[in-house]
């Protein structure tokens, strides 16, 4: 390895990574807004099933954040279990 | 010279972060070293919570008079009891109340995991190796329910449209994965996020600001993991019921 490729370098590389894995926080942005704004919709068109519609959205939701908490996942790991610089 | 030494002060309150799973006591077994964690004592403390409240609970309801007035705790475990016989009966049908008590166990166990951050425990579902043996049961109770009921069309099901069968069988071996990585995830990210707030704010602003975040991170989006976990276990072992 040489002197300006070094540990250093990987380690800063790493960091500027795991922000930019933070970008796929935009989708789970989107799409957790798009299902809250559905489901207002929806209570606002039957207002008698607010619970059920909440559970739903809910549960929808917490399965579209899943993309970005692999996103998350890597940001970790590139910050504190890197295994690029050994 | 004021800037650099408030960059320093700013670091070495960084230092004290400690988001990771500390090893306490190290042992070999079979030739491979292991460690004892964080996560273990945790997960001790939380089992010795179960274990004498089941004993309680047990003991009361032995007690109880079927005839006369419950008392105020056994119409709490009642109460529970009832809960989670209406999430399962919604959940998976009646065919699926054969899975209540597994259910019911699951969800007081990520509950309480998840909860147990508030009384400064590291929360055992921060680690991946518990989050990824309970998708493991899963994972096991979907293929064992879907070969009970189907039979080898279960197997077969798989390669229905041909060209679909690595698709199909990415697909059986991500759930698992999806769903450990969901429940780590969120209770992980509280874990950084409220070990950085305290680290790197002065002492004034603890007194009272990371409550509102404890309820976010710990109450709210505890709470939400565990019905997501619970709910989609259901889902996914329901969707084996019908016979072909």
């Amino acid at each position: 390895m040489s002197d300006l490729f070094n540990a250093n370098f990987v380690k800063g590389c790493s960091a500027i990574g795991a922000g930019l894995a933070l970008i796929a926080g935009l989708g789970p942005g989107i799409g957790q807004g798009f299902a809250a704004g559905k489901g207002t919709e929806a209570v606002g068109r039957n207002p008698g099933a607010r619970g059920q519609i909440m559970g739903t959205m809910l549960l929808g939701q917490a399965v579209a954040e899943t993309t970005g908490l692999y996103s998350f996942a890597i940001a970790i790991i590139l910050v504190f279990a890197n295994p690029l610089a050994k | 010279m004021l800037t650099q030494n408030a960059g320093a002060s700013l670091f070495l309150a960084a230092e004290d972060v400690n988001i990771g799973v500390d090893g306490l006591l190290r042992y070999h077994l079979f030739g491979h070293t292991f460690w004892l964690t964080t996560t273990h004592v945790s997960l001790a403390i939380i089992l010795l919570f179960f274990t004498v409240f089941a004993i309680i609970a047990n003991r009361a309801i032995k007690k109880a008079d079927p005839y006369g007035k419950p008392s105020a705790f056994v119409n709490i475990l009642e109460l529970m009891v009832e809960k989670i016989d209406g999430m399962v009966l919604g959940g998976m049908g009646e065919k699926g109340m054969g899975f209540a008590n597994y259910i019911g166990a699951l969800f007081a166990f990520i509950l309480v995991c998840n909860l147990s951050g508030l009384l400064g425990l590291r929360p055992p579902t921060a680690d991946y190796g518990t989050t990824f043996s309970l998708a493991m049961i899963t994972f096991f109770l979907i293929h064992i329910t879907g070969f009970r009921y189907q039979k080898f069309g279960h197997i077969t099901a798989l390669f229905k449209p041909l060209p679909l069968a690595p698709v199909n069988i990415i697909g059986e071996i991500a759930t698992p994965i999806s769903m450990s990585l969901r429940l780590f995830g969120n209770i992980l990210s509280g874990t950084v996020l409220m070990a950085l707030i305290y680290g790197l704010l002065p002492k004034v602003l603890l007194w009272f600001w990371p409550g509102a975040l404890h309820i976010y991170f710990d109450v709210f989006s505890g709470c939400i993991q565990t019905y997501v976990f619970c709910m989609l276990t259901m889902v996914f072992i329901s969707n084996n019921f019908e016979e072909e």
